[in-house]
């Protein structure tokens, strides 16, 4: 069983939708020992950080999420699940789960391409993901995928060693990040079509071994 | 680096297409869900629903459609028309729509943008405008007004300014729909657009007007649009999304590759 963790935030029903395609049975659920006794964790969530941290400390999800990621169950976050596992976050200067140390800034304004086009913020719609490391999860992922973003913060990791891959726009930023069992990814796997359907499909299936 | 996306617009009436497609692949040209799947498999960046059903009773039907599309498409996608309050834009949404369109609603009640976004996330709300050109004057300074029920009722309000407010009201994105070109097939409105495009810090769907790849390319180029909206050309199988992704990046235009 696959918990996607419930805490109010964001389209959990699509990320269920996509597990239920590919053939994974899954619950959405806040209840603490529903979530330690599952196989592995989904962690999604749209919406603002001060928010999100206060949802999950209201339903006791971080210390679940922490001893998760301690008993080295396999843990993916999506979109503001790949910002709250740092720090801290300059959105409502949150204080977040620190799973992995560092923080989560906001894009700079104002942003331009390389070909001096202004860009606008949010960065949403279909990017591609420039993979600096190999990673299990990211297996049969080809440099021409793109994968659909809509955010304004993005994710920082203290260690370069936790960045998995990266998107250009108009700065070259952490899109997706890893460590240990946890692997997080700022754009929406569940939202990008066939390369993002494989990704899940990946994660359920890897076992949390990770060598960075 | 950003890709621009190509939208295939659907009109669905009673849980039926209004539009039908004519494609040799075994398409139910009548059924939404049906299309849909062939527009995500075709590479559709994202799909826009709009329900013009006509009777309130009936708008169950159209639930029912965004819960089937949620399951066999894995794009984002928008359901507008008939989004009159927070409960439409929550039963849409459950049902598994991205994102939610409002339009006249919210021309009659702009709260509706801000308590939209603050219950749902801006990255939900669209604003759907209908756009008329007209000789600019005191309350239109822009040259363009906003209009409803298909451009026969004129709001008096300007479209520029309503673009901003509905943005600081927190929109996530504006579908900006010019009612001098739409259907007309004839090349979208690129005044219009890059006027729009360029003062707001949100994107910008353009739409009417597409009847041949060389109008999109406009609009993608030249001004400033995000995002282009097509339905007659590809519903009357005039091209394939797959042949106008092609094409455009072969010119140069940065798009999600799906041939």
């Amino acid at each position: 069983m696959i918990s996607i963790i419930d805490y109010k935030a964001g389209n959990l029903k699509s990320v269920e939708r996509a597990l239920k395609k590919l053939g994974f049975p899954c619950c959405i659920t806040h209840k603490n020992e529903e979530i330690l006794s599952s196989q592995r964790i989904i962690f999604p969530g749209v919406g603002a950080a001060g928010q999100a941290i206060e949802d999950l400390r209201h339903f006791g999800l971080d210390k679940v999420l922490r001893q998760a990621f301690e008993t080295g169950k396999p843990i993916l976050g999506i979109c503001l699940g790949a910002q709250i596992i740092l720090d801290k976050s300059k959105e409502n200067g949150a204080q977040c789960l620190g799973l992995i140390s560092g923080e989560v800034k906001l894009f700079p304004s104002p942003l331009f391409s390389e070909d001096n086009e202004r860009l606008k913020i949010p960065h949403m719609g279909w990017n591609s993901v420039h993979l600096v490391r190999e990673h299990p999860v990211m297996e049969g992922i080809n440099p021409a995928d793109e994968f659909y973003f809509v955010h304004s913060y993005y994710p920082v990791p203290a260690s370069d060693k936790c960045v998995i891959g990266t998107t250009g726009y108009g700065i070259e930023f952490p899109s997706i990040i890893g460590h240990k069992n946890l692997i997080a990814m700022q754009f929406h796997p569940e939202k990008s079509g066939t390369p993002g359907l494989k990704i899940l499909k990946n994660f359920c299936t890897w076992n949390g071994h990770y060598v960075e | 680096m950003l890709s621009k996306r190509i939208i295939p617009c659907l009109d669905v009436r009673d849980g039926k297409t209004t539009k039908g497609i004519k494609f040799k692949e075994n398409v139910d040209i009548g059924d939404p869900v049906e299309m849909a799947g062939f527009y995500y498999k075709e590479g559709a960046d994202e799909i826009v629903f709009y329900d013009i059903t006509a009777s309130s009773e009936k708008r169950n039907i159209m639930i029912n459609v965004v819960r089937r599309v949620a399951e066999e498409i894995f794009i984002p996608f928008s359901v507008g028309g008939g989004i009159r309050n927070i409960e439409d834009m929550r039963a849409v949404l459950l049902a598994g729509a991205e994102k939610v369109s409002v339009n006249t609603a919210a021309v009659d009640y702009p709260e509706l943008i801000s308590e939209g976004a603050k219950a749902f996330g801006s990255q939900c709300i669209v604003l759907g405008m209908d756009v008329k050109k007209v000789a600019p004057k005191q309350s239109t300074p822009s040259g363009y007004e906003v209009v409803t029920h298909g451009g026969r009722t004129f709001t008096g309000i300007d479209a520029l300014a309503w673009a901003k407010k509905a943005e600081d009201s927190g929109a996530g994105e504006i579908c900006l729909n010019s009612i001098d070109a739409d259907g007309a097939q004839q090349g979208y409105e690129i005044a219009l657009t890059s006027l729009i495009s360029g003062n707001v810090n949100i994107p910008v769907i353009a739409s009417g007007g597409a009847g041949n790849i060389n109008h999109i390319y406009d609009v993608l180029k030249y001004a400033e649009a995000d995002a282009a909206l097509i339905a007659s050309i590809i519903h009357y199988g005039t091209y394939t999304i797959r042949q106008i992704k092609y094409e455009l990046h072969s010119r140069g235009i940065k798009v999600r590759n799906t041939w």
